[in-house]
Protein backbone atom coordinates (compact mmCIF):
# COMPACT_ATOMS: atom_id res chain seq x y z
CA UNK A 1 0.00 0.00 0.00
CA UNK A 2 2.89 2.38 0.72
CA UNK A 3 3.89 2.17 -2.93
CA UNK A 4 0.41 2.54 -4.45
CA UNK A 5 -0.80 5.42 -6.62
CA UNK A 6 -3.57 7.72 -5.44
CA UNK A 7 -5.99 6.05 -7.86
CA UNK A 8 -5.11 2.62 -6.43
CA UNK A 9 -5.47 3.84 -2.85
CA UNK A 10 -8.78 5.46 -3.72
CA UNK A 11 -10.05 2.21 -5.25
CA UNK A 12 -8.89 0.20 -2.22
CA UNK A 13 -10.67 2.62 0.14
CA UNK A 14 -13.84 2.57 -1.98
CA UNK A 15 -13.84 -1.27 -2.03
CA UNK A 16 -13.27 -1.32 1.75
CA UNK A 17 -10.14 -3.40 1.28
CA UNK A 18 -8.47 -0.95 3.65
CA UNK A 19 -9.70 1.84 5.92
CA UNK A 20 -8.26 5.33 6.04
CA UNK A 21 -7.30 4.70 9.68
CA UNK A 22 -5.22 1.67 8.62
CA UNK A 23 -3.71 3.51 5.67
CA UNK A 24 -2.91 6.64 7.66
CA UNK A 25 -1.47 4.52 10.45
CA UNK A 26 0.80 2.70 7.99
CA UNK A 27 2.19 5.96 6.61
CA UNK A 28 2.59 7.40 10.12
CA UNK A 29 4.58 4.30 11.08
CA UNK A 30 6.79 4.78 8.05
CA UNK A 31 7.28 8.45 9.00
CA UNK A 32 8.18 7.40 12.53
CA UNK A 33 10.75 4.96 11.18
CA UNK A 34 12.42 7.15 8.54
CA UNK A 35 12.02 10.71 9.75
CA UNK A 36 14.78 10.63 12.39
CA UNK A 37 17.23 10.06 9.50
CA UNK A 38 15.64 12.11 6.70
CA UNK A 39 14.16 15.04 8.69
CA UNK A 40 11.43 15.52 6.07
CA UNK A 41 8.74 16.44 8.62
CA UNK A 42 8.81 19.26 11.18
CA UNK A 43 5.51 18.42 12.86
CA UNK A 44 3.59 15.14 13.03
CA UNK A 45 0.47 14.76 15.17
CA UNK A 46 -0.62 11.13 15.09
CA UNK A 47 -3.90 11.65 16.94
CA UNK A 48 -4.93 14.59 14.79
CA UNK A 49 -4.23 12.62 11.60
CA UNK A 50 -6.03 9.53 12.84
CA UNK A 51 -9.01 11.66 13.86
CA UNK A 52 -9.23 12.99 10.30
CA UNK A 53 -8.89 9.41 9.02
CA UNK A 54 -11.82 8.25 11.16
CA UNK A 55 -13.91 11.12 9.77
CA UNK A 56 -12.92 10.12 6.24
CA UNK A 57 -13.90 6.50 6.91
CA UNK A 58 -17.31 7.76 8.01
CA UNK A 59 -17.68 9.72 4.77
CA UNK A 60 -16.66 6.63 2.80
CA UNK A 61 -19.22 4.57 4.72
CA UNK A 62 -21.94 7.04 3.71
CA UNK A 63 -20.91 6.49 0.10
CA UNK A 64 -20.57 10.09 -1.08
CA UNK A 65 -16.78 10.32 -1.09
CA UNK A 66 -14.57 11.96 -3.72
CA UNK A 67 -11.37 10.31 -4.97
CA UNK A 68 -9.11 11.79 -2.26
CA UNK A 69 -11.31 10.89 0.73
CA UNK A 70 -9.24 9.07 3.32
CA UNK A 71 -5.92 9.57 1.52
CA UNK A 72 -3.10 11.02 3.62
CA UNK A 73 -1.36 14.09 2.19
CA UNK A 74 1.68 15.84 3.69
CA UNK A 75 1.70 19.65 3.73
CA UNK A 76 4.68 21.91 3.23
CA UNK A 77 4.99 23.86 6.47
CA UNK A 78 4.17 27.11 4.66
CA UNK A 79 0.47 26.12 4.50
CA UNK A 80 -1.35 27.55 7.52
CA UNK A 81 -3.24 24.89 9.45
CA UNK A 82 -5.71 25.96 12.10
CA UNK A 83 -4.73 24.76 15.53
CA UNK A 84 -1.52 23.14 14.31
CA UNK A 85 1.92 24.71 14.32
CA UNK A 86 3.02 26.36 11.04
CA UNK A 87 6.71 27.29 11.17
CA UNK A 88 7.67 28.11 7.56
CA UNK A 89 11.03 26.57 8.46
CA UNK A 90 11.87 29.60 10.61
CA UNK A 91 12.74 30.37 14.19
CA UNK A 92 10.50 33.41 13.70
CA UNK A 93 7.46 31.11 13.60
CA UNK A 94 8.81 28.22 15.69
CA UNK A 95 5.77 28.32 18.00
CA UNK A 96 3.23 29.91 15.65
CA UNK A 97 -0.20 28.27 15.57
CA UNK A 98 -2.35 29.70 12.81
CA UNK A 99 -5.84 30.96 13.68
CA UNK A 100 -7.11 29.79 10.26
CA UNK A 101 -6.57 27.25 7.47
CA UNK A 102 -5.11 28.02 4.06
CA UNK A 103 -7.61 27.77 1.19
CA UNK A 104 -5.84 24.67 -0.16
CA UNK A 105 -5.99 23.05 3.28
CA UNK A 106 -9.75 23.73 3.38
CA UNK A 107 -10.14 22.26 -0.10
CA UNK A 108 -8.19 19.12 0.82
CA UNK A 109 -10.18 18.75 4.03
CA UNK A 110 -13.45 19.20 2.14
CA UNK A 111 -12.31 16.41 -0.20
CA UNK A 112 -11.74 14.19 2.84
CA UNK A 113 -7.94 14.08 2.55
CA UNK A 114 -6.03 13.44 5.78
CA UNK A 115 -3.18 15.74 6.82
CA UNK A 116 -0.18 13.53 7.53
CA UNK A 117 2.05 16.26 8.93
CA UNK A 118 3.94 19.41 8.12
CA UNK A 119 7.01 19.10 5.92
CA UNK A 120 10.41 20.66 6.35
CA UNK A 121 11.42 23.43 3.93
CA UNK A 122 13.96 26.17 3.35
CA UNK A 123 13.15 29.06 5.67
CA UNK A 124 10.35 31.17 4.17
CA UNK A 125 10.77 29.09 0.97
CA UNK A 126 14.10 30.77 0.22
CA UNK A 127 16.54 28.17 -0.98
CA UNK A 128 17.22 25.35 -3.40
CA UNK A 129 18.61 22.72 -1.05
CA UNK A 130 16.56 22.70 2.17
CA UNK A 131 19.76 23.58 4.02
CA UNK A 132 18.25 26.92 5.10
CA UNK A 133 15.73 25.40 7.49
CA UNK A 134 15.88 26.37 11.17
CA UNK A 135 14.90 22.74 11.81
CA UNK A 136 17.95 21.33 10.04
CA UNK A 137 18.59 20.01 6.54
CA UNK A 138 16.48 17.31 4.88
CA UNK A 139 18.37 14.34 3.49
CA UNK A 140 17.82 12.92 0.01
CA UNK A 141 16.39 9.37 0.18
CA UNK A 142 18.55 8.39 -2.82
CA UNK A 143 21.74 9.39 -1.01
CA UNK A 144 21.64 10.77 2.50
CA UNK A 145 24.77 12.83 2.03
CA UNK A 146 22.92 14.87 -0.58
CA UNK A 147 20.25 17.54 -0.54
CA UNK A 148 16.68 16.75 -1.65
CA UNK A 149 16.42 20.12 -3.41
CA UNK A 150 14.37 23.02 -2.15
CA UNK A 151 12.53 24.84 -1.01
CA UNK A 152 9.83 22.10 -0.83
CA UNK A 153 12.57 19.59 0.05
CA UNK A 154 10.71 17.88 2.90
CA UNK A 155 7.62 17.36 0.73
CA UNK A 156 9.67 15.85 -2.12
CA UNK A 157 11.74 13.61 0.18
CA UNK A 158 8.60 12.42 1.99
CA UNK A 159 6.95 11.37 -1.28
CA UNK A 160 10.16 9.78 -2.61
CA UNK A 161 10.69 7.75 0.58
CA UNK A 162 7.04 6.55 0.57
CA UNK A 163 6.40 8.40 3.83
CA UNK A 164 3.44 10.06 2.10
CA UNK A 165 1.62 9.19 -1.14
CA UNK A 166 1.43 12.88 -2.03
CA UNK A 167 2.34 16.29 -0.67
CA UNK A 168 1.80 19.96 -1.29
CA UNK A 169 4.55 22.42 -2.14
CA UNK A 170 4.92 26.00 -3.26
CA UNK A 171 6.93 27.22 -6.22
CA UNK A 172 8.26 30.78 -6.49
CA UNK A 173 11.35 30.13 -8.63
CA UNK A 174 11.28 26.33 -8.86
CA UNK A 175 10.58 25.19 -5.30
CA UNK A 176 8.20 22.42 -6.40
CA UNK A 177 9.95 21.27 -9.58
CA UNK A 178 13.60 21.30 -8.54
CA UNK A 179 13.13 19.20 -5.36
CA UNK A 180 10.86 16.88 -7.38
CA UNK A 181 13.73 16.45 -9.86
CA UNK A 182 16.41 15.95 -7.17
CA UNK A 183 14.27 13.46 -5.26
CA UNK A 184 12.95 11.48 -8.23
CA UNK A 185 9.26 12.42 -7.90
CA UNK A 186 6.75 14.52 -9.86
CA UNK A 187 5.87 18.15 -9.17
CA UNK A 188 3.63 20.69 -10.87
CA UNK A 189 3.68 24.45 -10.72
CA UNK A 190 0.28 25.63 -12.03
CA UNK A 191 -0.44 28.83 -13.96
CA UNK A 192 -0.17 31.84 -11.65
CA UNK A 193 -3.59 32.52 -10.13
CA UNK A 194 -4.99 29.00 -10.55
CA UNK A 195 -4.52 27.98 -6.91
CA UNK A 196 -5.40 30.41 -4.13
CA UNK A 197 -2.49 31.74 -2.09
CA UNK A 198 -4.76 32.50 0.88
CA UNK A 199 -3.11 31.15 4.00
CA UNK A 200 0.24 30.45 2.35
CA UNK A 201 2.94 32.47 4.07
CA UNK A 202 4.00 34.98 1.43
CA UNK A 203 7.51 35.15 -0.05
CA UNK A 204 7.32 36.94 -3.43
CA UNK A 205 3.66 37.53 -4.19
CA UNK A 206 3.88 38.10 -7.94
CA UNK A 207 5.58 34.70 -8.29
CA UNK A 208 4.33 32.45 -5.45
CA UNK A 209 2.11 29.60 -6.53
CA UNK A 210 1.01 26.40 -4.80
CA UNK A 211 1.42 23.03 -6.47
CA UNK A 212 1.22 19.28 -5.83
CA UNK A 213 4.07 16.77 -5.45
CA UNK A 214 3.32 13.08 -6.10
CA UNK A 215 4.75 9.98 -7.71
CA UNK A 216 2.96 10.19 -11.07
CA UNK A 217 1.46 12.75 -13.43
CA UNK A 218 -1.95 11.10 -13.04
CA UNK A 219 -1.73 11.65 -9.27
CA UNK A 220 -0.75 15.30 -9.81
CA UNK A 221 -3.91 15.72 -11.90
CA UNK A 222 -6.11 14.29 -9.11
CA UNK A 223 -4.53 16.65 -6.59
CA UNK A 224 -4.79 19.70 -8.83
CA UNK A 225 -8.50 18.97 -9.30
CA UNK A 226 -8.91 19.59 -5.57
CA UNK A 227 -6.32 22.36 -5.09
CA UNK A 228 -7.30 24.64 -7.99
CA UNK A 229 -10.30 26.94 -7.88
CA UNK A 230 -11.41 30.50 -7.38
CA UNK A 231 -11.09 32.07 -3.94
CA UNK A 232 -12.16 35.66 -3.36
CA UNK A 233 -9.75 35.94 -0.40
CA UNK A 234 -6.76 35.95 -2.78
CA UNK A 235 -7.00 39.05 -4.95
CA UNK A 236 -4.94 37.33 -7.67
CA UNK A 237 -7.10 34.19 -7.75
CA UNK A 238 -8.53 33.74 -11.24
CA UNK A 239 -12.29 33.34 -11.56
CA UNK A 240 -12.62 30.81 -14.33
CA UNK A 241 -14.62 27.62 -14.93
CA UNK A 242 -13.50 24.52 -13.03
CA UNK A 243 -11.47 22.09 -15.15
CA UNK A 244 -10.91 18.35 -14.94
CA UNK A 245 -7.14 18.02 -15.14
CA UNK A 246 -7.35 14.30 -15.82
CA UNK A 247 -9.22 14.87 -19.09
CA UNK A 248 -6.16 14.75 -21.36
CA UNK A 249 -4.31 11.85 -19.75
CA UNK A 250 -4.89 9.66 -22.80
CA UNK A 251 -3.94 12.37 -25.29
CA UNK A 252 -2.31 11.50 -28.62
CA UNK A 253 1.35 12.32 -29.08
CA UNK A 254 1.17 12.43 -32.89
CA UNK A 255 1.53 15.97 -34.13
CA UNK A 256 2.34 17.41 -30.69
CA UNK A 257 4.93 20.16 -31.24
CA UNK A 258 7.68 20.00 -28.64
CA UNK A 259 9.99 23.01 -28.40
CA UNK A 260 13.63 22.39 -27.52
CA UNK A 261 15.40 25.61 -26.51
CA UNK A 262 19.11 25.55 -27.38
CA UNK A 263 19.84 27.37 -24.10
CA UNK A 264 18.45 24.43 -22.09
CA UNK A 265 20.89 22.01 -23.68
CA UNK A 266 24.01 24.18 -23.64
CA UNK A 267 27.01 24.55 -21.37
CA UNK A 268 26.85 23.64 -17.71
CA UNK A 269 24.52 20.65 -18.15
CA UNK A 270 25.92 17.52 -16.54
CA UNK A 271 26.41 14.73 -19.11
CA UNK A 272 24.17 12.34 -17.17
CA UNK A 273 21.34 14.90 -17.17
CA UNK A 274 21.73 15.61 -20.87
CA UNK A 275 21.72 11.93 -21.77
CA UNK A 276 18.52 11.18 -19.83
CA UNK A 277 16.68 14.23 -21.19
CA UNK A 278 17.76 13.49 -24.78
CA UNK A 279 16.49 9.93 -24.40
CA UNK A 280 13.11 11.35 -23.36
CA UNK A 281 13.12 13.63 -26.41
CA UNK A 282 13.76 10.57 -28.59
CA UNK A 283 10.83 8.76 -26.96
CA UNK A 284 8.43 11.64 -27.69
CA UNK A 285 9.70 11.82 -31.27
CA UNK A 286 9.17 8.07 -31.70
CA UNK A 287 5.52 8.55 -30.67
CA UNK A 288 5.01 10.99 -33.52
CA UNK A 289 5.64 14.26 -31.68
CA UNK A 290 7.42 16.89 -33.76
CA UNK A 291 10.45 18.60 -32.24
CA UNK A 292 10.92 22.30 -32.89
CA UNK A 293 14.30 23.98 -32.38
CA UNK A 294 13.89 27.13 -30.29
CA UNK A 295 16.06 29.98 -29.15
CA UNK A 296 15.24 31.52 -25.79
CA UNK A 297 18.17 33.90 -25.75
CA UNK A 298 16.87 35.81 -22.72
CA UNK A 299 17.09 32.73 -20.47
CA UNK A 300 20.37 33.95 -18.97
CA UNK A 301 18.63 37.13 -17.77
CA UNK A 302 16.03 35.22 -15.78
CA UNK A 303 18.20 34.49 -12.73
CA UNK A 304 19.41 38.11 -12.34
CA UNK A 305 15.86 39.47 -12.86
CA UNK A 306 14.49 37.00 -10.34
CA UNK A 307 17.12 37.88 -7.74
CA UNK A 308 15.99 41.50 -7.88
CA UNK A 309 12.22 40.96 -8.03
CA UNK A 310 11.89 38.13 -5.50
CA UNK A 311 14.04 39.77 -2.78
CA UNK A 312 12.26 43.10 -3.36
CA UNK A 313 8.87 41.51 -2.80
CA UNK A 314 10.23 39.45 0.09
CA UNK A 315 11.61 42.53 1.86
CA UNK A 316 8.13 44.02 1.70
CA UNK A 317 6.22 40.85 2.65
CA UNK A 318 8.51 39.92 5.52
CA UNK A 319 8.27 43.37 7.09
CA UNK A 320 5.18 41.95 8.83
CA UNK A 321 7.45 39.96 11.16
CA UNK A 322 8.00 42.71 13.68
CA UNK A 323 7.57 40.90 16.98
CA UNK A 324 4.27 42.68 17.64
CA UNK A 325 1.42 40.65 16.16
CA UNK A 326 2.76 37.11 15.98
CA UNK A 327 5.95 35.11 16.01
CA UNK A 328 9.22 35.60 17.82
CA UNK A 329 9.98 38.69 19.90
CA UNK A 330 13.44 39.43 21.30
CA UNK A 331 13.69 39.19 25.07
CA UNK A 332 15.90 42.24 25.58
CA UNK A 333 15.74 45.59 23.79
CA UNK A 334 16.12 49.30 24.40
CA UNK A 335 13.25 50.83 22.44
CA UNK A 336 10.75 50.03 19.69
CA UNK A 337 13.20 50.17 16.77
CA UNK A 338 15.72 48.14 18.74
CA UNK A 339 12.97 45.58 19.45
CA UNK A 340 12.28 45.27 15.71
CA UNK A 341 15.96 45.00 14.82
CA UNK A 342 16.80 42.38 17.43
CA UNK A 343 13.61 40.39 16.86
CA UNK A 344 14.36 40.13 13.15
CA UNK A 345 18.07 39.47 13.66
CA UNK A 346 17.23 36.56 15.99
CA UNK A 347 14.17 35.26 14.15
CA UNK A 348 15.50 35.13 10.58
CA UNK A 349 18.32 32.92 9.30
CA UNK A 350 21.26 34.11 7.20
CA UNK A 351 19.76 33.54 3.73
CA UNK A 352 16.48 35.25 4.60
CA UNK A 353 18.29 38.25 6.06
CA UNK A 354 20.49 38.45 3.00
CA UNK A 355 17.49 38.49 0.65
CA UNK A 356 15.69 41.10 2.75
CA UNK A 357 18.81 43.29 2.60
CA UNK A 358 19.12 42.84 -1.18
CA UNK A 359 15.43 43.65 -1.57
CA UNK A 360 15.68 46.70 0.65
CA UNK A 361 18.64 47.94 -1.36
CA UNK A 362 17.06 47.52 -4.82
CA UNK A 363 13.92 49.32 -3.64
CA UNK A 364 15.77 52.16 -1.94
CA UNK A 365 15.94 55.73 -3.14
CA UNK A 366 18.36 56.13 -6.04
CA UNK A 367 18.44 52.44 -6.95
CA UNK A 368 14.78 51.65 -7.62
CA UNK A 369 14.87 52.50 -11.33
CA UNK A 370 18.27 50.95 -12.01
CA UNK A 371 17.46 47.62 -10.36
CA UNK A 372 13.81 47.01 -9.58
CA UNK A 373 12.15 48.75 -12.51
CA UNK A 374 14.78 47.45 -14.90
CA UNK A 375 14.22 43.88 -13.63
CA UNK A 376 10.48 44.26 -14.21
CA UNK A 377 11.16 45.37 -17.78
CA UNK A 378 13.46 42.41 -18.35
CA UNK A 379 10.72 40.22 -16.90
CA UNK A 380 8.41 41.42 -19.66
CA UNK A 381 11.05 40.69 -22.30
CA UNK A 382 11.31 37.13 -20.99
CA UNK A 383 7.51 36.72 -20.99
CA UNK A 384 7.32 38.06 -24.56
CA UNK A 385 9.96 35.59 -25.69
CA UNK A 386 7.86 32.72 -24.30
CA UNK A 387 4.73 34.05 -26.00
CA UNK A 388 6.51 33.99 -29.37
CA UNK A 389 7.92 30.52 -28.69
CA UNK A 390 4.45 29.13 -27.95
CA UNK A 391 3.30 30.20 -31.41
CA UNK A 392 5.69 27.58 -32.76
CA UNK A 393 5.20 24.76 -30.25
CA UNK A 394 2.67 23.27 -27.81
CA UNK A 395 5.08 22.65 -24.99
CA UNK A 396 8.73 23.29 -24.17
CA UNK A 397 10.92 20.45 -22.95
CA UNK A 398 14.27 20.48 -21.18
CA UNK A 399 16.03 19.44 -17.99
CA UNK A 400 14.51 20.72 -14.71
CA UNK A 401 17.98 21.45 -13.35
CA UNK A 402 21.46 21.39 -14.92
CA UNK A 403 22.70 18.90 -12.31
CA UNK A 404 21.42 16.11 -10.11
CA UNK A 405 21.33 16.46 -6.31
CA UNK A 406 24.53 17.90 -4.84
CA UNK A 407 26.13 17.11 -1.51
CA UNK A 408 25.00 18.87 1.65
CA UNK A 409 27.28 21.87 2.15
CA UNK A 410 28.67 21.85 -1.41
CA UNK A 411 27.14 25.20 -2.41
CA UNK A 412 26.67 26.75 1.01
CA UNK A 413 29.48 29.29 0.70
CA UNK A 414 28.52 30.80 -2.63
CA UNK A 415 24.99 32.15 -2.98
CA UNK A 416 25.43 32.82 -6.69
CA UNK A 417 26.42 29.24 -7.51
CA UNK A 418 23.29 28.09 -5.66
CA UNK A 419 21.09 30.61 -7.52
CA UNK A 420 22.42 29.68 -10.97
CA UNK A 421 21.27 26.09 -10.39
CA UNK A 422 17.71 27.43 -10.77
CA UNK A 423 18.28 28.72 -14.31
CA UNK A 424 15.69 26.41 -15.91
CA UNK A 425 12.97 26.72 -13.28
CA UNK A 426 12.97 30.50 -12.85
CA UNK A 427 11.79 31.56 -16.34
CA UNK A 428 8.28 29.97 -16.14
CA UNK A 429 7.28 31.77 -12.90
CA UNK A 430 8.52 35.10 -14.27
CA UNK A 431 6.09 34.61 -17.18
CA UNK A 432 3.35 33.11 -14.97
CA UNK A 433 3.44 29.85 -16.95
CA UNK A 434 2.68 26.31 -15.74
CA UNK A 435 5.49 23.76 -15.69
CA UNK A 436 6.07 20.30 -14.28
CA UNK A 437 8.97 18.00 -13.52
CA UNK A 438 8.91 14.20 -13.83
CA UNK A 439 11.71 11.64 -13.44
CA UNK A 440 13.37 10.64 -16.74
CA UNK A 441 16.32 8.51 -15.69
CA UNK A 442 19.39 8.39 -13.49
CA UNK A 443 22.90 9.70 -13.82
CA UNK A 444 26.05 7.59 -13.39
CA UNK A 445 25.89 8.13 -9.62
CA UNK A 446 22.42 6.61 -9.53
CA UNK A 447 20.74 9.95 -8.79
CA UNK A 448 17.40 10.85 -10.39
CA UNK A 449 17.19 13.27 -13.33
CA UNK A 450 14.17 15.55 -13.79
CA UNK A 451 12.49 16.33 -17.10
CA UNK A 452 10.70 19.67 -17.27
CA UNK A 453 7.69 20.40 -19.47
CA UNK A 454 6.52 24.01 -19.70
CA UNK A 455 3.31 25.16 -21.34
CA UNK A 456 1.36 28.26 -22.12
CA UNK A 457 -1.14 29.67 -19.58
CA UNK A 458 -3.79 27.13 -18.47
CA UNK A 459 -2.20 24.23 -20.36
CA UNK A 460 -1.90 22.04 -17.24
CA UNK A 461 -4.09 19.27 -18.70
CA UNK A 462 -1.86 19.03 -21.76
CA UNK A 463 1.37 19.00 -19.71
CA UNK A 464 -0.07 16.29 -17.47
CA UNK A 465 -1.25 14.31 -20.50
CA UNK A 466 2.16 14.33 -22.15
CA UNK A 467 3.81 13.40 -18.85
CA UNK A 468 1.32 10.60 -18.24
CA UNK A 469 1.85 9.08 -21.68
CA UNK A 470 5.60 9.11 -21.04
CA UNK A 471 5.04 7.42 -17.67
CA UNK A 472 2.89 4.70 -19.26
CA UNK A 473 5.96 3.73 -21.28
CA UNK A 474 8.68 4.22 -18.64
CA UNK A 475 9.15 3.20 -15.02
CA UNK A 476 11.56 5.87 -13.74
CA UNK A 477 8.81 7.27 -11.52
CA UNK A 478 8.20 3.85 -9.95
CA UNK A 479 11.74 3.31 -8.67
CA UNK A 480 12.11 3.18 -4.90
CA UNK A 481 15.12 5.05 -3.42
CA UNK A 482 17.85 2.59 -2.51
CA UNK A 483 18.33 4.01 1.00
CA UNK A 484 14.64 3.72 1.92
CA UNK A 485 13.57 0.26 0.70
CA UNK A 486 9.98 -0.80 1.31
CA UNK B 1 29.14 48.57 -8.11
CA UNK B 2 29.90 47.18 -4.69
CA UNK B 3 28.61 48.23 -1.33
CA UNK B 4 30.54 49.74 1.55
CA UNK B 5 30.18 48.99 5.25
CA UNK B 6 28.38 52.32 5.66
CA UNK B 7 25.84 51.35 3.03
CA UNK B 8 25.27 47.96 4.65
CA UNK B 9 24.59 49.71 7.96
CA UNK B 10 22.09 52.03 6.26
CA UNK B 11 20.29 49.18 4.46
CA UNK B 12 20.18 47.07 7.61
CA UNK B 13 18.69 50.02 9.47
CA UNK B 14 16.02 50.44 6.75
CA UNK B 15 15.27 46.71 6.90
CA UNK B 16 15.16 46.75 10.71
CA UNK B 17 17.69 43.97 11.02
CA UNK B 18 20.48 44.26 13.57
CA UNK B 19 23.87 43.22 12.21
CA UNK B 20 26.65 42.61 14.70
CA UNK B 21 29.97 44.26 13.79
CA UNK B 22 31.66 40.86 13.48
CA UNK B 23 29.01 39.74 10.92
CA UNK B 24 29.39 42.79 8.73
CA UNK B 25 32.30 41.52 6.63
CA UNK B 26 30.60 38.25 5.67
CA UNK B 27 27.27 39.97 4.94
CA UNK B 28 29.03 42.51 2.77
CA UNK B 29 30.88 39.83 0.78
CA UNK B 30 27.72 37.81 0.09
CA UNK B 31 25.67 40.88 -0.80
CA UNK B 32 28.31 42.05 -3.22
CA UNK B 33 28.33 38.63 -4.90
CA UNK B 34 24.55 38.86 -5.43
CA UNK B 35 24.74 42.44 -6.69
CA UNK B 36 27.45 41.46 -9.16
CA UNK B 37 25.05 38.81 -10.49
CA UNK B 38 22.19 41.25 -10.99
CA UNK B 39 24.49 43.88 -12.49
CA UNK B 40 24.04 42.08 -15.84
CA UNK B 41 20.52 43.49 -16.09
CA UNK B 42 21.73 47.06 -16.45
CA UNK B 43 23.25 46.39 -19.85
CA UNK B 44 19.92 45.22 -21.34
CA UNK B 45 18.22 47.70 -23.66
CA UNK B 46 14.70 48.13 -22.26
CA UNK B 47 13.77 51.33 -24.07
CA UNK B 48 9.97 51.51 -24.42
CA UNK B 49 9.42 48.23 -22.53
CA UNK B 50 6.59 48.41 -20.01
CA UNK B 51 7.58 47.07 -16.58
CA UNK B 52 5.82 43.78 -15.79
CA UNK B 53 4.71 44.04 -12.19
CA UNK B 54 2.66 40.86 -12.17
CA UNK B 55 2.66 37.37 -13.63
CA UNK B 56 -0.61 37.82 -15.48
CA UNK B 57 -2.05 40.99 -16.90
CA UNK B 58 -5.41 41.17 -15.15
CA UNK B 59 -7.13 44.08 -13.51
CA UNK B 60 -7.97 43.99 -9.83
CA UNK B 61 -11.38 42.57 -9.11
CA UNK B 62 -13.82 44.90 -7.45
CA UNK B 63 -16.21 43.80 -4.75
CA UNK B 64 -19.42 45.29 -3.45
CA UNK B 65 -18.88 48.04 -0.93
CA UNK B 66 -20.22 46.19 2.06
CA UNK B 67 -18.85 44.81 5.31
CA UNK B 68 -17.90 41.17 4.86
CA UNK B 69 -15.38 40.65 7.63
CA UNK B 70 -16.31 39.76 11.16
CA UNK B 71 -14.53 41.08 14.23
CA UNK B 72 -12.05 38.31 15.06
CA UNK B 73 -9.54 40.35 17.02
CA UNK B 74 -9.59 37.99 19.99
CA UNK B 75 -8.53 35.05 17.80
CA UNK B 76 -5.88 37.04 15.97
CA UNK B 77 -4.49 38.56 19.15
CA UNK B 78 -4.29 35.15 20.79
CA UNK B 79 -1.04 34.50 18.90
CA UNK B 80 0.57 37.88 19.71
CA UNK B 81 3.64 38.07 21.97
CA UNK B 82 2.10 40.71 24.26
CA UNK B 83 -1.52 41.95 24.48
CA UNK B 84 -3.41 43.89 27.12
CA UNK B 85 -7.00 45.21 27.03
CA UNK B 86 -7.30 44.17 23.34
CA UNK B 87 -4.21 46.21 22.47
CA UNK B 88 -0.86 45.04 21.19
CA UNK B 89 1.88 46.01 23.62
CA UNK B 90 5.05 47.62 22.27
CA UNK B 91 7.91 49.46 23.99
CA UNK B 92 7.10 53.03 24.93
CA UNK B 93 7.48 55.40 21.93
CA UNK B 94 6.40 58.71 23.50
CA UNK B 95 7.89 59.90 26.79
Amino acid sequence: MLDATLAELSAALAAKRISSVELTGAFLDRVGKLNPELNAFITVDRERSLGQARAADAIRARGDAGPLAGIPVALKDIYCTKGQRTTCGSRMLEHFVSPYDAHVVEQLERAGAVTLGKCNMDEFAMGSSNENSYFGPVRNPWDRRRVPGGSSGGSAAAVAARMAPAATGTDTGGSVRQPAAFSGVCGLRPTYGLVSRYGLIAFASSLDQAGPIARSAADLALLLNVMAGFDARDSTSLDRPKEDYTRNLEMKMAGLRIGLPAEYFGEGIEPGVRKAVEAAVAWFAAQGARTVALELSRTKLAVPAYYVIAPAEASSNLSRFDGVRYGHRAKAYEDLVDMYCRTRAEGFGAEVKQRILVGTYVLSHGYYDAYYLQAQKVRRLIAQEFALAFEKCDLILGPTAPTTAFEIGARADDPVQMYLGDIFTIPAPLAGLPALSIPCGFDEKGLPVGLQLMGTHFSEARLLGAAHRYQQATDWHKRVPRETPL
Amino acid sequence: MSLSHDQIRRIARLARIAIRPEESEAVLARLNRVLALVEELRAVDTTSVEPMSHAVDVVQRLRRDEVTEQDRHAVYQSVAPAVQDDLYLVPKVIE
